[in-house]
């Protein structure tokens, strides 16, 4: 088995390995519209249509507004249907994200996250994926393409469990994932089709002997119960990707336990939080400074939405202080992470003290050297709560 | 081609839509969707831009259809079918569905002319084989009578009302049809409820094509109109007989007029049954915006008339 899947290592961007595990799960429909940094994962999509390595309809719509909408279109259907997108593109198909999810459309997106204008900028932050925060769409974050491979693979199972039903984001750092190249190593095609298996929609739009009608007008007698069960759905995500979790390690040997990577975490005193590709920048500050003894760690989140409160609440009281990086405004509050792992902790009588960063917007890079020094800050009982910010010119 | 008794016997042995609609009586939209719908033979899948159609035919738990059917949003009904269609040729090439079936997209003109004229322009574009009906009262009624960019020269909008400075909307209607021709797709036509038997042959011919298709229907509404419900095919027949909605279409590029009025009315004829032009001429009338709409009126048939290879014989 481990000779079987070594010799698919390759050398990948972040975008060739979404573009590969899409081939290998050949979904029924595409959507989709250029936007940087997501187009690669187009083009090379594209391209495995056009030599017939997948039977794929790619719809090359006018607008991402068109893409969600044809791609609820067509998981409504009765097709196994997915996406990529990023920025304005996401922040353009928002309003459909929440009718697909409302819909309960089990499509997969890939989010090659970058910063939200005004001003127009086209490197990498959360702001985007902060878009969904409300939408009821279940959100991963990779911290390397590999990583992003295997949540590809790992999405439609989540996304098409029948207590489920809702769309997945797999979230890839823009440029910093999307345009490096990693080793990566892929599974074989025929045991991604085996995993995946065949999309079994209950009530496909296209069953015309049973007409349904599919996406009606809800008044107040019923909305809110309607609402109340994307709830259930949303709520089931934990449990439904810990079991696709548990068989992608027997198929790959690939380890991915819950919610969060903890990286000497069970022992340390002080701790950060973070999502995307700068855990492995948050890894080498924790490693240079273990090597001098201290005892910090990280928890690097994977899921974001459901978020995973008691979990990351167990896993953080207890410690000393803990800093939680944020790479997206909320603006007029703390960051998003900060506010789901602040209200996690609310019920802990042994909470930490709480810190909030903000890092990394528009692009703006962030060293192993200045994650140390939130190390260092976060030990000073008497640093302000108010938000700080990690290479900023003030 | 088919008559009203096949009409009808249609509509008894199947009923496809019409369980308990709340649209009001009166209402043009009803009389588009079930000649639509019953010019088709076979299964038909629809989708349905947010408006009028949509918020009165599926008040949860309620359906008045009996076909399947989705919305998903105002500005998207051509998108969202695009994706319904691209599905359904995915699953019947892998085997996963044997029959034939056929796809109508249905929206006002608030969700064609303005906000889902990108999303119609990309599906035409796209080449998907649907039928996109848009049933056109020329105002957002759904939301309140405001203007659309199909509501016509001097005509009362709730967002551009006649007043001291004002005559009502400012702009002539844009010319929907005209631009959807000009995506060279293989049928196009403009038609009334009027005259259902050419909108009933209509939707068989566009239904055919292998391809996209567009039909612009005039649909007209009492109470954003303004005149007594039971006028509701008159007032559309008088807009038919006055020029001022030429019944034409364009089949594989050649353009062919249906209609050619007998003795064509004057505009006038056709804006004084209607509450929504009453400002036009009381107190006094407003000659020269009378004679404005006349103007284009006139304008637009010319062009038309120019443009036909076929013209009937009165």
């Amino acid at each position: 088995m481990a000779a079987r899947v070594s010799e698919r290592l390759q050398v990948l961007t972040g975008h060739q390995a979404v573009a590969e595990a899409m081939r290998q799960i050949e979904p029924d429909v595409v959507a989709a519209y250029p936007i940087t940094p997501q187009s690669e994962i187009m083009h090379y999509f594209a391209e495995f249509v056009a030599n017939g390595k997948v039977r794929t309809e790619l719809i090359t719509v006018e607008s991402e507004h068109s893409a969600m909408s044809a791609c609820i279109g067509a998981a409504v259907a009765g097709a196994r249907t997915m996406t990529a997108t990023a920025s304005q593109g996401l922040a353009l198909m928002i309003e459909m994200v929440y009718i697909a999810s409302a819909m309960r459309c089990p499509i997969v997106m890939a989010i090659a996250n970058r910063a939200l204008s005004g001003p127009i900028n086209i490197h990498c932050d959360h702001s985007d994926a902060m878009l969904g925060r409300d939408a009821g769409v279940a959100q991963l974050f990779a911290e390397d393409a590999q990583e992003a491979y295997d949540f590809m693979v790992m999405a439609p199972r989540i996304a098409e469990h029948e207590d489920v039903l809702l769309p997945v984001w797999v979230n890839l750092d823009g440029f910093t994932l999307t345009h490096t190249a990693d080793v990566v190593e892929l599974l074989e095609d025929e045991l991604v089709r085996e995993f995946v298996g065949e999309y079994r929609p209950k009530y496909p739009l296209l069953d015309v002997d049973h007409p349904t009608t599919q996406g009606p007008f809800a008044l107040p007698e019923y909305y809110f119960e309607l609402k109340r069960q994307q709830v259930d759905a949303i709520n089931s995500v934990p449990r439904v990707l810990q079991e696709v979790q548990a068989e992608f390690a027997r198929l790959s040997g690939r380890e991915y336990q819950g919610f969060f990577e903890p990286y000497y975490l069970d022992d340390a005193e002080y701790a950060m939080v973070v999502m995307g590709s700068t855990a492995g920048t948050a890894k080498e500050a924790v490693d240079r400074l273990r090597e001098r003894g201290e005892r910090v760690g990280l928890l690097k989140l994977w899921l974001f939405r459901p978020f995973p409160r008691e979990e990351v609440a167990t896993a953080l009281e207890g410690k000393e202080a803990v800093a939680v990086l944020d790479r997206a405004f909320s603006l007029g509050s703390y960051g998003p992470l900060f506010l789901e792992v602040s209200s996690a902790l609310y019920e802990s009588e042994r909470r930490p003290r709480l810190y909030n960063y903000t890092y990394g917007l528009g692009g703006r890079d962030t060293t192993a050297s200045q994650l140390e020094a939130v190390f260092r800050q976060i030990r000073d009982e008497h640093l302000s709560k108010e938000m700080h910010y990690i290479n900023l010119r003030e | 081609m088919a008559n009203i008794k096949t009409l009808a016997r249609r509509e008894e042995k199947q009923l496809r839509f019409g369980w308990g609609h709340a649209l009001c009586a009166g209402c043009g939209i009803p009389i588009v969707v079930r000649t639509v719908l019953n010019s088709i033979e076979g299964p038909v899948v629809v989708a349905n831009a947010t408006g009028c159609l949509e918020v009165a035919t599926t008040l949860f738990p309620y359906t008045a259809w009996n076909v399947p059917w989705v919305h998903t949003a105002f500005e998207n009904a051509a998108a969202t079918i695009s994706g319904v269609e691209t599905a359904y040729r995915v699953l019947k090439k892998r085997g996963k569905i044997a029959k034939e079936i056929r796809f109508v997209a249905f929206g006002g003109d608030g969700g064609t002319y303005d906000i889902g004229l990108q999303a119609l322009s990309g599906a035409l574009e796209r080449g998907h084989r649907f039928l996109y009906v848009c049933y056109d009262n020329e105002a957002y009624m759904n939301t309140g009578i405001q203007r659309s960019s199909a509501t016509p020269l001097g005509a009362f909008a709730t967002t551009e009302p006649p007043g001291k400075t004002s005559f009502g909307k400012h702009r002539h209607r844009k010319d929907l049809t005209q631009i959807v021709i000009g995506h060279h797709i293989p049928y196009v036509a403009q038609a009334s409820i009027s005259h259902w038997q050419d909108l009933s042959r209509k939707v068989e011919r566009a239904i055919a094509k292998d391809g996209p298709s567009f039909i612009n229907v005039m649909s007209t509404c009492f109470r954003g109109w303004r005149f007594e419900a039971k006028l509701t095919t008159e007032i559309a027949r008088l807009a038919v007989e006055s020029r001022f909605w030429p019944l034409y279409e364009v089949d594989e590029g050649e353009w062919r007029l249906n209609y050619l009025p007998e003795e064509p009315l004057d505009v006038r004829d056709w804006l004084k049954l209607q509450g929504r032009f009453a400002h036009l001429f009381r107190p006094e009338e407003k000659k020269e915006v009378i004679a404005q709409i006349q103007a284009e009126v006139d304008r637009q048939w010319e062009e038309l008339l120019a443009r036909c290879k076929v013209v009937p014989t009165v």
